[in-house]
C-alpha cells in the first residue's frame, strides 16, 4: 500500500510553534483525505527547526467512487431557484431526478465522484493546507502573497517513490531535501520515507523531537554526571532546545565563583530565559555549572563554542549581579519601605491608581483579616506593604517572572520577620487550581487581601470578565480566593471584605476624579476600620456605607442616588461570581451544582466553609437510602403542592391542624415533623450538618408511609387542606437544611 | 575566499562594506542625524515602502541615551555604530548571503554554533513590524535579521529583508576583546595604533554626564514639539511648488524632523522626565509622524507614484 511522505522546508520555525504545527499539520491533511472517503493507516509528524513533516502509511491507489445526494427545490418553485440549483450543482434539468415528498415533488441532484488516482487527490488537497495553515504569527516574503511562519525553502511531496506533482506560488513540489544547514546544506533527492530519514541522519538532522530531546536529556546527564554535579530538571526548556536544533549537542561550562552566590532562581533564570542554558547545581545547591545545547559538533569538540557562550553567560550574570547588589544595598540603606515608595509613579490601572495606592488598600484589608486568618494583625499590614515592593526593584524589572521569589530574599536581606519574607512570595499563590495554597496566616491574610482588593476594584469600575476574555485573571482571583478560605478553614462572612474593599474603590475613584477634595479623607476613612475593627465586620460594611453617605465624606452629593442599593448589588453581583467558580472547584471534587444551588438558595450563603460544610453533608445524605427516599418524598410532595398552588393561584400555608389529621400516618407524620424541626435547629446552629441530616432521615418513614396510606385529594375539603399544609410543613423544615427543590434526581 | 582573522574594529567594518559591495548592494554612507538606530535611516524606513527594488548597505553610528555608562561598562554605550543591510524583495537566499557575511568577517562553521532564534521585531515609534530572527554565533546575538510586514502603518510589498548588526558586539567576538575600549580601532601595528577607547572614551563619559544630568529639559522639550510641528507644516506644504510649478512632496524634510522628535524624546527619557504614561502619549506622537511621512513618501516617485 502506498505511503504520502510530505516536508516543508524553511527558514527556521520558531521553537514555540512546532509542535502545535505538526499536529495542525496532521489533522489538516487527515481531514482532506476523510473528506475524500480515502482510509489511511499509521498516520506521523516530525518536525525540526526548518521542517514540517507528515508520514502517512497505508494509503490506497485510488480514491474510492463517492456518490453524493443533495436535495434541491420543489419541481414547482420559481425558474430562480432551480438555476441555482442546477449551478451549485453543475448539472442540467434532465439530469436531476424527480422525487415525492411530504410536501410534493422535489428536485434530487445524485453526483457520481467516480475514483481517481490518490496522486491527483493529494495534489488538491496539499496545497490548500500549505495556503490555510494556521499559523498564530505568518508572514509574506519576496514578491510574493503566499503567507508560511518564514519563508519557504522547497516542498517535497512523495506518494511511494513518486512526486506528488503541485505548485503552491511557484514553489513546485519535487523530491528534493536538503540536511544540516551548516554542515551538508546541498540538496539531495529521496525516494521514500526510510531513505528520506536514513538521508537526513546521514547529513546531521535528527528527524524526530522526541529522539532530540531524549539525546539532549541523556547527554547533559552524562556530562554533569562527569563534572560531579546534577542537572535541573526543566521539560519545558528541554522541549523547547529540541525545536532549535537539528543536530543537538549539548556541551558543558563553568559559573564563574563570583556568580555562585546570587540566589539560584536568579541565575536559573536569566540562564534559561536568555541563553537557553540548562543549570547545574553542587551537593550544597549552588548553580555552578551550565549546559548549552549547539545545533553543530564543533571540530575543536566544541572548545570554541563552550568558549564563546561563558563569554556571553559572564556578560549576562554580571547584569544580573549588579542588579542583585543594587536592589540589596537599596534594601539594606532604606528598607523594603523605601523601594516600594516608588511605586506611587506606578500605575496599576487607570482606572484603579497606582500600585502605592493597591498597597494601602491591600494593607488596610490584611489587618482587616488578620482576627479571621488568625495572624498577627502588625505583621500582616507590614507584609502587605512590601509585598509589591519587588516590583520596583531592578531584578524584577529584568526578570518579570521573579516577582515575589526576589521580595522575600528583600524582605529577608532587610532583616524582616521570616513570616513577613514568605508572604512576600506567597502571597501571589495560588496562581492556578494546581498551585500550592499558603498556610502560614499572615501570607493567607495578604493573600486574600490582594486577591480581593483586586476583584473589588474591577468590579467597582465594571471591567468583569466576559465569556473568553478575562484579561486581569479575575476567574483565577476568585478561584484564588475560594481555595485559600476553604483549605485554610477561614471563618468569615465573604461579603464583609468585599464589601469593605468595594467601599475604598469607590471612595478612591470619587477622591480621585473630585481632586479639589482637600481632606484626607482616606485617613478618616481607615479610622472607621479601627473603630470597627475585630468582629463586628457587618458594622463595618454599614458603616462605611453610611460614612460615603455622610457630608463628612465630602462625596456625598456625588453620589447617585440609590447608591446603596447598587453598592449591595455590586457585591452581590461578585459573590455571584465566586459562587461559579466554587461550582466548578466542587464539581472538580465530584459534587454536582444543583446540591450547591440548594445550599445557596437558603440565602446569605457568603461563610464558604460552612457552605461547603453543608453540602458535603448533604451530598453524603443524599447517597443514603434514606436520603434518596426522603428526597422522592419530598419531590411528591413538592409537586402535589405545585400543581395546587398553579391552580389556587396561592400559597399553601404551612400551618395544618393537628385536631384534622384523623388517621394514624397522618398522626405520625405531624409528629415526626415536629421532632425534627426542633431538632435541626440546634443542630444548624452548633453547625452539626451530619446531625441535622439524621433528623432529616427520621422524616423518610412517616412520609412515605403518609403517601402510602393517606390520600392527599380526600372527599372533605378540610381534611384535604389540611393533608396540602401539612406537605407543606415537609417544605418547610426540610428547607431549613437546604431547599431540596433544587436538588436534580 | 579569505577567512583570516580580521585585526581591527575597522576592518571588520571594511570586510563587510566590501562584501555586500560584492553582493551588489549600493555601499551608502550614514545619516547626518542623530539615530537610535540604522532602521531609521531614510535609506531603510522609507526605501521599505512602495514597489520599487531596493538594495543598500551602510553603517549607521547610532545613540540610545540610556544606555551611555560613562565608557566604563565593557559592553554598553550610549553611541555605537549598526551596519544595516536592506534589500527589497528579500532574495530567496538571504540567510545564505547573510552567513557568508559572517564568513567573510572571520567567523569559522566548523568551530562556531550559528543559530537563527526567533525575535518579532517592532518599532513602536515607526509603527513598524517584521518577524525573523536573532542570531546567536556561540550564544552571543550579532545581528538582527528581519523581514518587515509594515512600515509607518503600511503593508510592504515587496517585502524587504533586513540585516543590522550590533558591530562592536560582533567585533568584540570576533576580535576576542573583552572590553569594547580594549578593541583595536585601527591596525594594532599601524604606526599610531588606535583603540576604541582612544577614540571614545572621553565621549562616552561627556555624553552620559549631558544625557543624565545636564540635558536642558525645558529646551529638549521645546525642540521636540518644535519638530513635532515642522514636521507637520512640510507634509501640510501645498504638494505643487508654487515657485518651480512642478510636484513636489517633501517626504524627507518632514521625515528629518520625526527623526529628530525621536531622538530628543529618547534624551527626554535619559533624563527620567517621563513617566510611564507620558511615555506611550510621546511614542504616538512620534508613531504619528513617522506615519505622516510614510503616507507622503508614497506619493513621490521613489514612493512608486506616477512621475508628473
Amino acid at each position: 500500500m502506498p505511503d504520502l511522505l510530505f516536508e516543508i522546508l524553511s527558514e527556521e520555525i520558531p521553537a514555540r510553534m512546532q509542535a502545535k504545527a505538526r499536529e495542525n499539520l496532521g489533522a489538516l491533511v487527515l481531514k482532506g483525505l476523510d473528506e475524500a472517503g480515502v482510509q489511511y493507516g499509521v498516520v506521523e509528524t516530525y518536525s525540526t527547526p526548518r521542517r514540517l513533516v507528515l508520514h502517512v502509511a497505508g494509503l490506497p491507489e485510488r480514491t474510492p467512487d463517492l456518490s453524493e445526494e443533495r436535495k434541491g427545490p420543489r419541481t414547482d418553485a420559481p425558474e430562480k431557484a432551480l438555476a441555482g440549483f442546477l449551478r451549485s450543482t453543475g448539472l442540467t434539468v434532465e439530469q436531476l431526478e424527480r422525487r415525492a415528498d411530504k410536501k410534493g415533488e422535489v428536485f434530487f441532484a445524485v453526483i457520481e465522484k467516480p475514483g481517481r488516482p490518490l496522486s491527483g487527490a493529494l495534489a488538491e488537497i496539499i496545497p490548500g493546507v500549505i495556503r490555510g495553515f494556521p499559523w498564530p504569527k505568518s508572514m509574506r516574503w519576496g514578491t510574493g502573497d503566499l503567507r508560511w511562519v518564514r519563508p519557504l525553502t522547497s516542498i517535497l511531496c512523495l506518494l511511494d517513490s513518486e512526486v506528488v506533482p503541485f505548485d503552491v506560488d511557484g514553489y513546485a513540489s519535487g523530491n528534493q531535501t536538503r540536511g544540516h544547514r551548516m554542515v551538508d546544506p546541498e540538496p539531495f533527492s529521496v525516494n521514500g520515507f526510510e531513505a528520506y530519514r536514513q538521508g537526513l541522519a546521514e547529513r546531521r538532522v535528527t528527524l524526530e523531537p522526541a529522539a532530540r530531546e531524549a539525546e539532549i536529556a541523556a547527554t547533559a546527564k552524562k556530562l554533569c554526571e562527569e563534572a560531579g554535579v546534577t542537572l535541573i530538571d526543566d521539560p519545558a526548556l528541554l522541549h523547547e532546545v529540541g525545536g532549535l536544533v537539528e543536530w543537538p549537542v549539548p556541551l558543558i561550562g563553568v559559573i564563574e565563583d563570583e556568580f555562585r552566590d546570587l540566589p539560584p532562581e536568579v541565575l536559573q533564570t536569566s540562564m534559561r530565559e536568555h541563553q537557553k542554558y540548562f543549570s547545574a547545581s553542587d551537593a550544597s545547591g549552588r548553580v555552578t555549572h551550565f549546559v548549552a545545547v549547539a545545533n553543530v559538533q564543533g571540530a575543536d569538540d566544541g572548545e570554541t563554542i563552550v568558549k564563546g557562550n561563558a563569554k556571553v553567560l559572564r556578560a549576562r550574570l554580571a547584569d544580573a549581579k549588579f542588579f542583585w547588589e543594587n536592589d540589596l544595598r537599596a534594601v539594606k540603606g532604606g528598607g523594603l519601605e523605601d523601594m516600594a515608595a516608588s511605586l506611587t509613579s506606578v500605575t496599576f490601572h487607570n482606572k484603579l491608581g497606582s500600585q502605592a495606592e493597591r498597597v494601602d488598600r491591600i494593607a488596610a484589608l490584611a489587618r482587616d483579616m488578620a482576627p479571621v486568618t488568625g495572624a498577627d494583625a502588625v505583621l500582616a499590614e507590614q507584609a502587605a506593604r512590601i509585598c509589591k515592593a519587588d516590583l520596583a526593584s531592578e531584578m524584577v524589572y529584568e526578570f518579570p517572572e521573579l516577582q515575589g521569589l526576589m521580595g522575600r530574599y528583600y524582605a529577608s536581606a532587610a532583616g524582616l520577620d521570616i513570616r513577613v519574607a514568605a508572604a512576600a512570595e506567597e502571597h501571589y499563590s495560588p496562581l492556578g487550581p494546581s498551585d500550592s495554597v499558603p498556610s502560614e496566616a499572615v501570607s493567607v491574610s495578604v493573600a486574600l487581601a490582594d486577591k480581593i482588593d483586586t476583584l473589588a476594584g474591577f468590579w467597582a469600575i465594571e471591567e468583569k470578565p466576559t465569556g473568553t476574555k478575562d484579561p486581569f485573571a479575575l476567574r483565577r482571583a476568585a478561584l484564588g480566593v475560594i481555595r485559600l478560605i476553604l483549605e485554610n478553614g477561614v471563618r468569615m462572612r465573604l461579603s464583609e471584605p468585599v464589601g469593605v474593599a468595594l467601599m475604598r474603590h469607590v471612595y478612591l475613584i470619587g477622591r480621585r476624579d473630585a481632586v479639589a477634595l482637600g481632606e484626607p479623607l482616606f485617613d478618616a476613612l481607615e479610622q472607621f476600620g479601627e473603630d470597627h475593627g475585630g468582629t463586628e465586620r457587618r458594622a463595618q460594611f454599614e458603616n462605611l456605607v453610611s460614612f460615603l453617605l455622610s457630608p463628612q465624606s465630602g462625596l456625598a452629593e456625588q453620589l447617585e442616588p440609590g447608591f446603596e442599593e447598587d453598592m449591595r448589588a455590586t457585591v452581590g453581583d461578585l459573590l455571584a461570581f465566586i459562587a461559579d467558580r466554587l461550582k466548578v472547584l466542587l464539581r472538580d471534587r465530584g459534587i454536582t451544582h444543583d446540591l450547591i444551588d440548594s445550599v445557596y438558595a437558603l440565602g446569605d450563603q457568603d461563610d464558604l466553609v460552612l457552605l461547603v460544610k453543608r453540602v458535603d453533608a448533604l451530598q453524603n445524605f443524599l447517597g443514603t437510602e434514606d436520603g434518596k427516599n426522603l428526597l422522592a418524598g419530598y419531590k411528591r410532595a413538592a409537586n402535589i403542592l405545585a400543581a395546587e398552588e398553579k391552580k389556587e393561584k396561592a400559597t399553601i400555608a404551612p400551618q395544618p391542624d393537628p385536631s384534622l389529621a384523623v388517621l394514624a400516618d397522618e398522626q405520625a407524620l405531624f409528629e415526626a415533623l415536629a421532632a425534627t424541626e426542633v431538632a435541626v435547629a440546634p443542630a444548624l446552629y452548633q453547625e452539626n450538618f451530619e446531625a441535622a441530616m439524621l433528623s432529616l432521615a427520621k422524616l423518610r418513614a412517616p412520609i412515605d408511609a403518609f403517601f402510602d396510606k393517606v390520600t392527599v385529594n380526600a372527599n372533605d375539603p378540610a381534611l384535604r387542606v389540611n393533608r396540602l399544609a401539612l406537605l407543606a410543613r415537609i417544605r418547610v423544615v426540610t428547607g431549613q437544611v437546604a431547599d431540596f427543590s433544587k436538588i436534580e434526581g | 575566499m579569505t577567512t583570516t582573522t580580521p585585526r581591527s574594529f575597522q576592518e571588520i567594518i571594511l570586510r563587510l562594506q566590501t562584501y555586500w559591495a560584492e553582493k551588489g548592494c549600493a555601499v551608502l554612507q550614514p545619516y547626518d542625524m542623530e539615530v537610535g538606530a540604522g532602521t531609521f535611516h531614510p535609506a531603510t524606513t522609507l526605501r521599505a515602502l512602495g514597489p520599487s527594488q531596493w538594495a543598500a548597505a551602510y553603517v549607521q553610528p547610532s545613540r540610545r541615551p540610556t544606555d551611555g555608562r560613562y565608557g566604563e561598562n565593557p559592553n554598553r554605550l550610549q553611541h555605537y555604530y549598526q551596519y544595516q543591510v536592506l534589500i527589497k524583495p528579500s532574495p530567496p537566499d538571504l540567510q545564505d548571503l547573510y552567513l557568508g557575511s559572517l564568513k567573510a568577517i572571520g567567523i569559522d562553521f566548523t568551530l562556531h554554533d550559528i543559530r537563527f532564534v526567533e525575535d518579532d521585531w517592532e518599532s513602536p515609534t515607526l509603527g513598524a513590524w517584521g518577524l525573523g530572527w536573532e542570531v546567536w554565533v556561540d550564544g552571543m546575538e550579532v545581528s538582527q535579521f528581519t523581514y518587515f510586514q509594515q512600515v509607518g502603518g503600511h503593508d510592504c510589498r515587496p517585502v524587504s529583508g533586513e540585516l543590522t548588526y550590533g558591530l562592536e558586539r560582533l567585533a568584540m567576538y570576533v576580535l576576542g576583546v573583552d572590553h569594547v575600549m580594549d578593541m583595536p580601532f585601527n591596525d594594532p601595528d599601524a604606526p599610531i595604533a588606535l583603540s576604541y577607547g582612544d577614540v571614545f572614551r572621553q565621549t562616552e563619559a561627556e555624553y552620559s554626564r549631558w544625557n543624565f544630568d545636564v540635558a536642558d529639559t525645558t529646551t529638549l522639550l521645546k525642540h521636540f514639539e518644535d519638530a513635532e510641528a515642522e514636521c507637520e507644516r512640510i507634509l501640510a506644504a501645498e504638494h505643487v511648488d508654487p515657485k518651480t510649478g512642478k510636484t513636489i512632496v517633501m517626504a524627507h524634510p518632514a521625515y528629518d524632523q520625526c527623526i529628530k522628535a525621536s531622538h530628543l524624546f529618547n534624551l527626554l527619557d535619559a533624563r527620567g522626565v517621563i513617566s510611564v504614561t507620558e511615555r506611550q502619549a510621546y511614542i504616538g506622537r512620534v508613531r504619528a509622524l513617522a506615519k505622516a511621512c510614510a503616507d507622503a513618501f508614497l506619493l513621490t516617485p521613489a514612493g512608486g507614484a506616477e512621475a508628473a
